[in-house]
């Protein structure tokens, strides 16, 4: 059941309150011996989560809401964090192992001055256009050739993955001049602040937290336009969309260019509070895993996929270090029973108790989903 | 009582005086709910230590294998008494092959779990991830497998073997069996492009013209060389051309491989070169990141011959080594730790350096007689020695480790037959640079 528009916005703002503002407030004033005391540690994880919230959003934007299963989001996540991170690489100065104002792996492979690709990123606002323009760009590009083909279902899927791995394979050389496989790391500045200081780690977990809000809400009222509407039916019936007389290909395009400029932002967010990024996470079974969030959350919601998100990695965050060797079957079978029991994903399981104890039969997936994708607009 | 409700005011009282006046009452009220909560201290006769490795993921076949060795260490050690009258508490936590996952787990292991030393990474990359984690904490990582150098961070033991203690011995046993050619073959990442060029100044040293010097350079635009050797992408299959090159490189004889290929990709490429007529009497490989582990995993049989270059064999003859294979053997039989493979286990450099790293990080602390790193790390420049499975290794101011190296030949079994001894070799991270050409 989709919360009503007033419920929702009560339980969105509650969980802003307590993400955004209470933990920040304990992290920062409570004294550190104390058990109310939110660690460093805490937010900053929980940072990354609420970034790969980002990326769950843009993909269940394009999976849940238009039918499109894009296998590609890592790429546009990840192009996002490579291009602030090629700020942050110059924003480390001479501090670096060399003690050269070029970059540790430009020295290593024997550079005397810097690519001139390279230069514009000494501009934190130039960075950032390009953390939005670049992946933009890219699925513009990408999407137009496939959507006008009329490529659609698991060829798509297929495709996506190609270019992800195609791109991965791309960024691991080393003659690409963007780290190879190490990539990114050992940043020390943003914006003149010591990026691992406590006080920038905390701002800028609150700003992923703003930046997950406004994507939200942004998504939320897409959704519910017209332009939603036409998503929608173009994910449940794409020759009825055609015959009616709108450019399917365009609408699809649209969404698919936004969804990656979500992403990349996610992406730009993620690098800042994780301090590393590489090819590895533009490998196709990254773009799967945000896939898998959304399945678990519960896709075609925009609450679902950030739930999934923090979920799931806050399960493997705990498992990795609890259970070590058994948090890999803990998550398989996560995501089997959700699949098996909860198809409509985690979010489902309010109703599905509500209607345990009102004794009406279980809504039918596919009518709910329908009648909630409908509700608001009609 | 008295006491906490004195703490409570003093904390309150002290925090007013810096606050600004706006937040007095809500930061007020957060400290002192926060100071009902407070845990007690309590005193622990344990040390906490991490281990973190790839536990799941590409690499969990070779870093399994250092798990367990460190916890088998600990175990031995804890039997005997522990750490300063400490018992060891081993922290296991799961890299899973995932780069940033291990900077999470670092700052884990560091900022919740307190670690006092942390042993673990494999590949350059999960170094290089978690070396901002432990620069800002102030913490210590052992870090025991071969690697580049090109870096030094006071927050990083090194045992690993330097460029100096695998390549370059290897070079000069190569010259000593009056090799004249070395064709230069890796995956392309950071550890095999240093090391090939590294290898070039070294080759050009020693008089080798550089036209021997094969699988080819890069020049940037004022012509310096920037890359020496082929380079293949990690997951690489195809070798035909490659070994068609080198066969073409070593027909006129005295030619060798010198190869930094990683894990499966060793596959193929050994694969083409028997199929190609290449054998270990006509043009010799020797590589550097094969050990006894990874041939539980890759056919021994197409490389019997070939040459490998380590600070320790499974097969050096020496008391220390028996018993600890021995122990080891036993203690994997007796473990109840849940993943252990306990059938065809085998001992490697990479482990014995993770064991050596133990002893080490003991000898240290009981030197300075605390467990605070600062101390522990000036302990450890002192110059301390252990007599480990390869020999003695004894700690260098450069936080690198002064050990044995040895040339071995790759049997059918998945030994290696030791051919030669280096001793007492000095670990030297920065290496580019220093060989000048005749």
């Amino acid at each position: 059941m989709q919360p009503q528009p007033r419920r929702e916005i009560l339980i969105a703002g509650a969980l802003a309150l307590v993400l955004l503002v209470l933990m920040p407030a304990l992290n920062a004033w409570v004294p550190q011996d104390s058990l109310l005391h939110v660690s460093n540690f805490t937010i900053n994880v929980w940072g990354k989560y609420l970034a790969y919230g980002i990326l769950a959003i843009s993909v269940d934007l394009l999976w849940g809401y238009t039918g499109l299963l894009s296998l590609g989001q890592a790429l546009f996540f990840s192009l996002g964090g490579y291009m602030l991170g090629m700020h942050l690489m110059l924003m480390i100065g001479k501090l670096g192992q060399y003690k050269s104002d070029l970059p540790d792996f430009l020295v290593f492979l024997g550079h005397t001055f810097l690519p001139a690709f390279w230069k514009p990123f000494y501009s934190f606002a130039f960075a950032m256009l390009m953390v939005f323009l670049l992946p933009m760009l890219l699925a513009k590009v990408f999407g137009f050739l496939a959507f006008r083909s009329r490529i659609k279902g698991v060829y798509f899927s297929i495709l996506t993955q190609a270019l992800t791995y195609g791109a991965s394979l791309m960024f691991f050389r080393n003659d690409m001049l963007l780290g190879g496989n190490n990539g990114f790391t050992d940043f020390k500045f943003l914006l003149g602040a010591d990026i691992r200081s406590a006080g920038t780690q905390r701002t800028l977990y609150i700003c992923t937290g703003i930046a997950l809000m406004a994507v939200y809400f942004g998504c939320r009222w897409l959704t519910r336009t017209k332009f939603g509407l036409i998503q929608r039916a173009i994910r449940d019936s794409e020759t009825r969309v055609l015959f009616s007389g709108y450019s399917a290909a365009n609408y699809k395009l649209f969404v698919f260019v936004v969804a990656a400029g979500i992403a990349s932002l996610g992406g730009a967010l993620y690098v800042t509070q994780v301090g590393i990024i590489n090819p590895s996470e533009m490998t196709p079974d990254k773009s799967l895993e945000a896939v898998v969030w959304v399945a678990v959350g519960g896709r075609g919601t925009l609450v679902g996929p950030i739930l999934g998100a923090v979920v799931v990695n806050a399960l493997k965050s705990w498992a990795t270090r609890a259970i070590p060797d058994l948090w890999l079957i803990l998550l398989g079978s996560l995501f089997l029973g959700v699949v098996l029991f909860l198809p409509e994903g985690l979010i489902s399981i309010p109703a599905k108790i509500r209607s345990l104890f009102t004794r009406s039969k279980p809504l039918d997936p596919q009518e709910s989903a329908v009648s909630k994708a409908n509700a608001p607009a009609a | 009582m008295a006491d906490l409700l004195a703490a409570i005011f003093d904390q309150v009282h002290t925090r007013n005086l810096s606050m600004k006046v706006l937040n007095n009452s809500a930061k007020a009220l957060l400290a002192l709910t926060g100071m009902v909560f407070t845990h007690s201290a309590f005193a622990a006769d344990t040390v906490k230590v991490g281990v973190l490795h790839s536990l799941s993921g590409t690499m969990a076949i070779s870093e399994t294998s250092l798990r367990d060795v460190l916890l088998y260490t600990f175990d031995e050690i804890n039997a005997k008494g522990g750490v300063m009258g400490k018992k060891i508490e081993p922290v296991v936590v799961d890299g899973a092959s995932n780069w940033p996952l291990f900077a999470e787990k670092a700052k884990q292991l560091l900022e919740k779990d307190k670690a006092a030393v942390v042993f673990g990474c494999w590949t350059s990359v999960s170094r290089k991830s978690v070396l901002p984690v432990f620069e800002k904490n102030n913490g210590l990582l052992f870090y025991p497998v071969q690697y580049e150098g090109e870096e030094e961070s006071k927050n990083v033991f090194y045992t690993a073997e330097a460029v100096n203690q695998q390549a370059t011995p290897a070079v000069d046993y190569m010259l000593g069996k009056k090799k004249e050619k070395f064709y230069l073959l890796g995956s392309d990442y950071v550890y095999p492009q240093t090391t090939n060029l590294v290898l070039l100044e070294y080759l050009l040293s020693k008089g080798v013209p550089i036209e021997n010097i094969g699988g080819g350079f890069k020049k940037d635009a004022s012509g310096k060389i920037i890359s020496a050797g082929k380079y293949t992408p990690f997951g690489h299959t195809d070798y035909q051309q490659i070994v068609a090159e080198i066969k073409q490189f070593s027909a006129g004889g005295k030619a060798c491989v010198i190869n930094t290929l990683n894990g499966d990709t060793n596959v193929p490429f050994f694969k083409e070169y028997a199929a190609a007529g290449l054998t270990a009497e006509s043009c010799p490989v020797v590589s550097f990141s094969i050990s006894e582990d990874e041939f539980r995993a890759l056919p021994a049989k197409q490389l019997v011959g070939q040459l490998g270059c380590w600070t320790y064999f499974q097969s050096v003859k020496s008391d220390a080594n028996k018993k600890f294979i021995s122990s080891f053997q036993t203690w994997l039989k007796d473990t109840k730790v849940d993943g252990v493979k306990k059938e065809g286990r085998v001992t490697c450099s990479p482990m014995v350096l993770s064991y050596d790293g133990v002893y080490l990080w003991k000898a240290a602390v009981e030197k300075a007689g605390s467990f605070d790193v600062d101390k522990v790390r000036e302990a450890l420049k002192g110059g301390l020695s252990f007599d480990g499975p390869g020999g003695k290794v004894t700690t260098q101011k450069n936080m690198h480790l002064t050990k044995n190296v040895f040339i071995g030949e790759t049997k059918a079994d998945g030994q290696f037959k030791i051919l030669k001894e280096y001793k007492d070799v000095f670990g030297e991270p920065w290496l580019k640079g220093t060989f000048k050409a005749k």
